[in-house]
This record gives structure tokens, C-alpha cells and sequence, in this order.
């Protein structure tokens, strides 16, 4: 009924190769874009966007770029934050020591030093995989939130390696008002996304999921497993970087190394796991479910514990968080391995037939 | 050289311990290929509930059997609820899963028992053994000792019960192959059922040492991670794997808290401590390099 690709013909290549080929999801993605560059901006509060679209953009950019590694290309990465970590010092030292550098240019170079380091620690993925890949990727997390916290050098001589970020500045302008600084995540984060989009149904994405799904098999059929894999860890180790700068420079204003721990790795990962491994629109389903739920939660339990007559602590409340989430995780490997974005094509699926299914 | 010794043998009986909660997770990764992610927070709990118990005023050895009852049905729970359901699924889905129950644990267990730090008293005191301090000038801790004696017999008896006993050889027989197991008439089930409920014992174990050390804490739940590359140096599928990575990362990571920092000093200047927090993941991941199974672990062969 809303959803019919019918009698949509595609006459040249370009048509049939262009990133939406149905013209009722390229409305759509217009109307969204349309809605969250003009229509938030007229209506939400600063609250939601310091609070909420602001992280969400992030953590959905960061996520995309574990997405890329893990759902694509099929390596587990538990030190997705210390790549953020690397782009965010990078983004820093790069504004700090080079006079009159654009702010947009450190924050890819930025990512450009996250996806050095990323290939670096991407080389043991050649000769390990699978469990032992991760725990390897755990030495990532470790070492660098170290170094970052032990070298004065990379936090400019600051205690316990905490910095404050330069101000925004673009064509001369300087952003400060929370909108600005949404407008200008949303940009970079539109770009990255659509890239990403564009990148996974390319060749390289192609030798990802072969290698993913195989990878004796891919090289095999003459998929060359080193460049494939390390292209995987630095373009997604540019992604984390990229958002890691924006972490730092639009959401925090001033981060210390320990910010990006472990828990935030793991955060990330379950990002993917939610939304959905190997989607691009799942990175950001999850990213806003993992960010909504811990304040759904707030507002939720002592509604019910209220309701119910129980006492509930403050402690209690992040205790039933973690719980949460936990089951959850559980529960989406168990029902839906595919995630929130799943979900959502199932839905479409069901779209197109209703309101006569048969 | 006396200070030398002093520091590997510390390392060692650390590495013991790290080597007691690596043992939890080559249990069921050898029975059931998980990686189960959730092994250190099945510590905490462990160490949680034997606290909860005594905090109610049961005595320690009803509480240890308690918090063995309540590990045992955990662990067959997990099996039952989570685990038969994900049969059939690639394993880093499995191992996401036990990292979402790792999640859930610690959320589940301080919520029951309360999350306060605790200290754990089993009867042994953490001080140095006089007769070698005496002797060799030497600082060993009886308490660590104590913990070297406890890994010792537990490798034997769990190496003692997968040889001799008739479930031992279904075990080793589902290790090897689920397939082959379950057509000659082992039921899986029961056997994944009794792996968690080892695994659940030896976090038991396992956590009554850290917490009568560290306290019952949150923090038990990080010993899981420094067991992690324990694991990668001895192999996953090795009980003796676990015990000689657990030796070789305990003094290795000690040895480098001394030795190393003082040379990058000289180098960069600045402190370089806390080398400890990454030292043996680094160690595991260029060991890796050179021997992707590890010292005991069996070699892997791709077929397509």
C-alpha cells in the first residue's frame, strides 16, 4: 500500500546503480534529511541537543565504524574508544601545533592518525581471528588509553592527561550555540554515512563480507586477505577517530584519556549488536536505543517502583540498568541476531502486501 | 638479585591466581567451544553470594555450599535459557551473548546481595612467611601460598575427574566432536548442564581467593580480563595451558612494573607506571604472532 516498488523500470545504469533505487526511500531519506536540518533545529531545546541528538550522532558514527569492521568484515574490535580516543588527542595536538590549521582539516587528520594506529593493531588479524582477535583488539584499549594518560607530550603537559578543546571555528565563524554544533555533526556524520553506504556495496565491501563469511574461501576465489583486512581496520578506525574528535570538540569541550574506556568499547559494541551487524541504518537504531534506554529507565523505575510500593535506590536503578541491558543483548542475539534493522525490513516487507497479506 | 627473585616469585603465585579464573574459562570452552565471556562476573557473583550468605548469618562452610548451589543453578540456567538457544549460531555470536550475561550477572548479583565493598574472611592471613624473610630476606605471602596450594589440588582433581570418571570421558567426548558424542547416545544437555556447574564451582573457587585477597568488590569482575591473555598464551583448550600462561603472565607483568618503567624514564622522563594495566595483553598479542594457538592449545586447520 505506502510501499510498492512496482513499475519502477530503471532504463540506464545509472538508475539501477544509484545508492536508492526506490523512489519511495529516496523521499524518505529526503524528508529525513529535510527534518533533521531544518525541522529539529526550529523545534528542540538546547537540552536535547547537548543531551541527546548531539552524543546520539556521535555514538551512531562511532558504531558505524565498528560496523564496518565487525559486521562486514567480519573482525571483532573490543578498542573501538581508544580509537576514538587517538582521533579525539590527534584532532588536538593538530589544532595546538599547527598555526591557523581549519578545524574541519584536524578532525580528518585526526581520523587519518586513528586509521595509522588502527592498521597497527590490525596486523595480528592476519595471522588470528575470532576470540583471540579480540582480546588482542583489548591490548588496542589498554596501551593506548595508557599512553595517552603517561606521555605529557600528546595532552600538552596537562595533569593526568586531561584537554580542553579549541573553539569551533569555520570560515571564520565561531560555533557555540549547541545548534551550530549539531548542524555541523549532522553534516560530517551525513557525509561519513553515505560513504559508508556507498563504500559497503562497492568491490571493497564485497571482499569484506566474502572475508567475513569465509575467509579461506575468499582468498580462495583471489580476495587478497592483507590489504582487505587492514583497509577494514583503518577505514573504521577513521570512523571511530572522526567521531572520537567530535566527542571531544562538539559534545565534552574537555576529555581526559580514562573517558574512553573499556565500558564505552563494549557500549559501542552493543550498539552494533541491537541495531543490527552489517547495516548501515543499524548503527543508528542502535545507537539511539543504547543512548534512550539508560534515560528511559530513569524516568520508568521509579515510576514503577512507586507503583508497585518497592524501594528503589539510585543504586538499585543502575544496577537494573546494566541488567537491562544485559538481557537485552541476550535477548536480540537469541530472537532477532540482526537487530533493530531487521526489524525495520521485516516491517517494510509486511508494508508492501498490507492491508491484503494474500 | 635477592629483590629480583622476591618479585618472580610474587609474579608467580599472582600468576596462580590469575591462572584460577583462566581455568573457569578453558572448562567450558572445552566442552562446549563458548568463550564465555561472562566468567568474571560469574566470580564476583560467587564471591557475592558466599559474602550475602555469611552476612545472614549462616556460617562459612553452609555458605560456600549455598553459593555452590546457587553458582551450580545459575549455571544451568544460562545453559537452558541462553545458551540451547543460540545452538547452531557462529560463535562470536555466543561469545556476544555471554558478554551481554556478564552484563546482566553484574547487574543481578549486587542487586540481591548489595554492591558495598566487603572484606571476605576465610582464616588465612596475608603476611609474609617468617622463615624465609629470616633466611633469604625474602617477602613471600603465606596467603598466596595458600592459593597455590588450592590451584594445585583443584587442577588435580578436575584433571583427576576428566581422565578417570565416566562423565569426565563424556565430557572430553563432547569436546571433541558434538556430533560424534551425540550419536553414540551422550546427551548433550546434561553435560553442558554439569560443565556450568564445574565452571560455576571453579568461580566459586576462584572468587573466595580474590575476595579474601582484594575484598568482595566490583573490581573481581576485571580479574576475567587479565585471565584473558592467559588464556592466549596457554591455549584455550589446555588445563595445564592455563596454568603455565597464568605463571608466565604473572611474573612477566610483575618483572616489567620494576624493571621497565626506570628505562623509559631515563628516555622521555615524566612517570611510566601502571605498566601492569597493559603489559599482558601486549605480551599475549606479539606471543599470538608467533604461535596463533598458543603454548598447549591445538593447532587449528582451516577447510573450506
Amino acid at each position: 500500500m505506502l510501499y510498492r516498488e512496482a513499475g519502477q523500470f530503471k532504463t540506464n545504469y545509472a538508475a539501477d546503480q544509484q545508492v536508492f533505487p526506490i523512489r519511495q526511500d529516496r523521499i524518505g531519506i529526503i524528508v529525513l534529511l529535510a527534518v533533521a536540518f531544518l525541522g529539529v533545529p526550529m523545534f528542540a531545546s538546547a537540552y536535547w541537543f547537548s543531551a541527546i541528538l548531539i552524543p546520539f550522532l556521535i555514538f551512531a558514527l562511532a558504531a558505524l565504524g565498528l560496523n564496518i569492521l565487525t559486521g562486514y568484515a567480519g573482525q571483532l574490535s573490543l578498542g573501538s574508544a581508544a580509537f576514538m580516543a587517538v582521533g579525539a588527542y590527534a584532532a588536538y595536538n593538530f589544532q595546538l601545533r599547527i598555526e591557523g590549521i581549519p578545524i574541519i582539516v584536524s578532525f580528518i587528520c585526526g581520523g587519518l592518525t586513528a586509521a595509522g594506529v588502527g592498521i597497527l593493531f590490525g596486523l595480528p588479524s592476519l595471522r588470528i581471528k575470532g576470540f583471540y582477535l579480540a582480546v588482542a583488539t583489548l591490548a588496542a584499549q589498554f596501551f593506548i588509553v595508557w599512553c595517552l594518560t603517561k606521555f605529557p607530550w600528546l595532552s600538552n603537559n596537562s595533569s593526568s592527561g586531561v584537554i580542553s578543546t579549541q573553539q569551533l571555528i569555520i570560515f571564520g565563524h565561531e560555533l557555540t550555540t549547541p545548534v551550530e554544533k549539531y548542524l555541523l555533526v549532522l553534516s560530517i556524520v551525513v557525509v561519513m554515512a553515505m560513504a559508508a553506504k556507498n563504500l559497503v556495496r562497492s568491490s571493497t565491501g564485497r571482499a569484506w563480507m566474502a572475508v567475513r563469511d569465509m575467509d579461506v574461501a575468499a582468498s580462495v576465489i583471489g580476495i587478497k586477505l592483507m590489504p582487505t583486512k587492514l583497509l577494514a581496520f583503518a577505514i573504521s578506525s577513521f570512523y571511530c577517530g572522526v567521531a572520537g574528535a567530535l566527542y571531544a570538540f562538539c559534545y565534552l569541550g574537555s576529555v581526559e584519556p580514562d573517558g574512553f574506556s573499556l565500558d564505552m568499547s563494549f557500549r559501542i559494541l552493543f550498539m552494533i549488536i541491537i541495531g543490527g551487524v552489517g547495516s548501515i541504518m543499524g548503527s543508528f537504531l542502535g545507537a539511539a536505543f543504547i543512548l534512550l534506554l539508560p534515560i528511559f529507565l530513569d524516568v520508568a523505575l521509579p515510576f514503577f517502583a512507586e507503583l508497585f510500593g518497592l524501594p528503589f535506590s539510585s543504586a538499585t536503578v543502575s544496577h537494573i540498568q546494566i541488567l537491562v541491558f544485559g538481557a537485552l543483548i541476550m535477548f536480540f542475539l537469541i530472537v532477532e541476531p540482526h537487530g533493530l534493522a531487521r526489524l525495520w525490513q521485516i516491517a517494510k516487507e509486511k508494508l508492501r502486501l498490507w492491508p491484503f497479506p494474500h | 638479585m635477592n629483590f629480583f627473585f622476591e618479585v618472580l616469585i610474587g609474579g608467580l603465585l599472582s600468576g596462580v591466581m590469575y591462572a584460577l579464573v583462566a581455568l573457569g574459562f578453558v572448562m567450558i570452552y572445552k566442552a562446549s567451544g563458548v568463550f564465555n565471556f561472562a566468567q568474571g562476573a560469574m566470580v564476583y557473583m560467587a564471591a557475592l553470594s558466599v559474602v550475602g550468605c555469611i552476612e545472614k548469618g549462616a556460617p562459612l562452610w553452609l555458605a560456600i555450599i549455598l553459593a555452590f548451589g546457587i553458582m551450580t543453578l545459575f549455571g544451568i540456567a544460562t545453559e537452558k535459557f541462553v545458551l540451547r538457544k543460540l545452538v547452531n549460531q557462529p560463535p562470536i555470536a555466543l561469545f556476544m551473548a555471554t558478554i551481554g550475561l556478564a552484563f546482566f550477572i553484574e547487574g543481578l548479583a549486587p542487586m540481591i546481595f548489595g554492591s558495598d565493598p566487603r572484606a571476605l574472611e576465610l582464616g588465612i592471613v596475608d603476611e609474609p612467611i617468617e622463615s624465609v624473610l629470616e633466611n633469604f630476606n625474602m617477602v613471600i605471602s603465606k596467603f598466596d601460598l595458600v592459593a597455590a596450594g588450592v590451584a594445585a589440588v583443584l587442577v588435580t582433581v578436575l584433571a583427576l575427574f576428566f581422565q578417570y570418571t565416566r562423565v569426565g570421558r563424556a565430557l572430553r567426548a563432547v569436546a571433541d566432536d558434538h556430533q560424534a558424542a551425540l550419536s553414540i547416545g551422550i546427551p548433550l544437555q546434561h553435560i553442558w548442564a554439569i560443565v556450568w556447574g564445574v565452571a560455576g564451582f571453579v568461580a566459586l573457587v576462584a572468587g573466595m581467593m580474590w575476595g579474601a585477597r582484594n575484598g568482595v568488590q566490583f573490581a573481581l569482575t576485571f580479574t576475567a580480563l587479565k585471565a584473558l591473555p592467559v588464556l592466549i598464551l596457554g591455549g584455550f583448550t589446555s588445563v595445564p595451558g592455563a596454568i603455565v600462561g597464568g605463571l608466565i603472565i604473572g611474573a612477566s607483568e610483575k618483572l616489567a612494573e620494576i624493571y621497565i618503567p626506570p628505562v623509559m624514564q631515563d628516555l622521555f622522563g615524566g612517570n611510566f607506571g601502571g605498566i601492569e594495566g597493559w603489559f599482558p595483553y601486549v605480551l599475549a598479542l606479539l606471543f599470538l604472532l608467533v604461535r596463533p594457538e598458543g603454548l598447549f592449545g591445538e593447532k587449528h586447520i582451516d577447510r573450506v
